[in-house]
């Protein structure tokens, strides 16, 4: 194990900014990407689907 | 051409479609699992760096979606080319539906790799060979959405952009030997197919690891988005008509 | 009109790919300034190994000097203002700046160029031990490729 306690894993050896705006910038867009394609999907079902 | 049937089974976007949507869950499952394993690996098993400390744990997601992003721009210009040869509608769908996501990625390989540079390095940003010829990439996925975006026609739009596409396939082997052929801060390749690859073990397991979780994702995603677009451009079409109807 | 476009965009890639062959070439060594390929005159970028011992950090606090070398010529470099947290001797190093007359590189910017082994200290270590002095791993990190252009 690398950590000696969870205050040292949020540190990153002094990287926090850099490490941790990395991974939190990947996520929320992965997460954003996935929820533009559900509203996306939405959308078209509200206006084409149902009764046509 | 009636030896290509099986082949082209799946090129009809009626056929396409409920395929899509089992192997989007399929594969969104696959991506859950293994970003999981990945990033344990890459907090939790993997050392520090005898040079860079804990900076160095950037390059769990950094060298995954720089990867992604030339592959996907392969993809992309494979299925536009395959839509100018053979004229399939469901090629251009597929390209149009990479995009995206290939840009994402892009983005989040630069905006990591800036601050991975500035503690590193000393800088975030250097107009070196690697690192401009990513930002060019960027730039090819944003003039391809905008071509596609410009044109009403989709079929029309489908062939701008897959000559935009196919254009610009020379600037990845410029991203990827770029290291190699030109003097750049990057460093070079810590894996690659000619040589052993320089990381510690755990490290490049781990890594391997999150380039598989990053390419289910996107396959996954690219899906989701190809079976919007799907029901957008054929929505007058019988099967389209079916599935709009059920909401499946 | 897709023919149109092909031109075009075929023209600009070409476009791209000379400004890349002509202001991309992001360093000099210290062998080709020796040489004077380096652009005279202007700022441009020396890259090399912090040559092992030569860094000082003179009495004002600020100038720090340090030798480049590619270990087939050397050129001194003077530099005020921060260094990177991977600038150490022995390993490589881009900066940008101006020659001095006397020879001395006054550099206005300092960035590390760390090679691309990735391991534990400890095994670094036992690397460092069997190379002796770490210099040879590290000299990997200057191989400049298509330097006879």
């Amino acid at each position: 194990m690398n950590w000696g306690s969870w205050s040292e894993f949020f540190a990153m050896g002094g990287y926090a900014l850099y490490v941790w705006g990395s991974y939190a910038v990947t996520a929320g867009l992965m997460v954003v990407e996935l929820i533009l394609l559900v509203l996306r999907r939405r959308g078209i079902l509200n206006r084409f689907g149902g009764k046509s | 051409m009636s030896s290509g049937i099986n082949w082209f089974k799946f090129s009809s976007p009626a056929s396409f479609y409920p395929l899509a949507k089992k192997l989007a869950v399929g594969f969104g499952t696959l991506a859950v699992v293994f970003c999981a394993v990945g990033l344990y690996i890459g907090f939790f098993m993997a050392p520090t760096d005898h040079q860079q400390g804990e900076s160095y744990r950037i390059i769990f997601i950094h060298v995954p979606a720089a990867w992604m992003s030339m592959f996907i721009y392969l993809v992309m210009a494979f299925w536009a080319g395959m839509g100018l040869a053979f004229n399939t509608r469901l090629s251009g769908m597929m390209a149009s539906a990479l995009a995206p996501t290939g840009a994402m990625f892009t983005f989040i390989a630069l905006w990591t790799g800036s601050l991975w540079g500035k503690p590193t390095w000393g800088t975030w940003w250097v107009w070196d060979a690697r690192l401009t010829s990513e930002l060019i990439l960027l730039f090819l996925y944003f003039g391809f959405l905008a071509l596609q975006a410009a044109i009403d026609d989709p079929r029309r739009a489908d062939r701008a952009g897959a000559v935009l596409a196919l254009v610009g396939v020379v600037n990845v082997p410029i991203i990827y030997f770029s290291v190699k052929w030109w003097n750049t801060l990057h460093q070079g390749a810590s894996v690659s197919l000619s040589s052993a690859p320089t990381m510690a073990t755990t490290m490049l397991i781990g890594m391997l690891v999150m380039v598989f979780g990053f390419w289910f994702y996107s396959i996954a995603a690219v899906l989701m988005r190809a079976r919007c677009i799907m029901l957008e451009r054929e929505r007058n079409s019988e099967w389209a008509a079916q599935y709009l109807e059920s909401g499946a | 009109m897709i023919a149109g476009g092909v031109a075009a965009l075929a023209v600009s890639a070409a476009l791209v790919l000379s400004a890349f062959q002509k202001n991309l070439v992001f360093f000099f060594t210290p062998t080709q300034v020796a040489a004077n390929e380096a652009p005279q005159g202007r700022t441009f970028r020396i890259g090399g190994l912090v040559a092992p011992g030569s860094v000082k950090r003179r009495s004002d606090g600020v100038t720090v000097q340090f030798v480049v070398t590619d270990t087939a010529q050397n050129i001194p470099v003077v530099y005020q203002g921060i260094l990177p947290d991977l600038f150490r001797e022995g390993k490589g190093v881009v900066t940008q700046g101006r020659l001095g007359p006397d020879g001395v590189f006054q550099a206005s910017e300092v960035l590390a160029k760390h090679d691309e082994n990735y391991m534990p200290p400890e095994a670094a270590d036992a690397l460092k031990q069997a190379h002796g002095n770490g210099l040879n791993a590290a000299q990997k990190t200057l191989v400049v490729p298509g330097s006879g252009r």
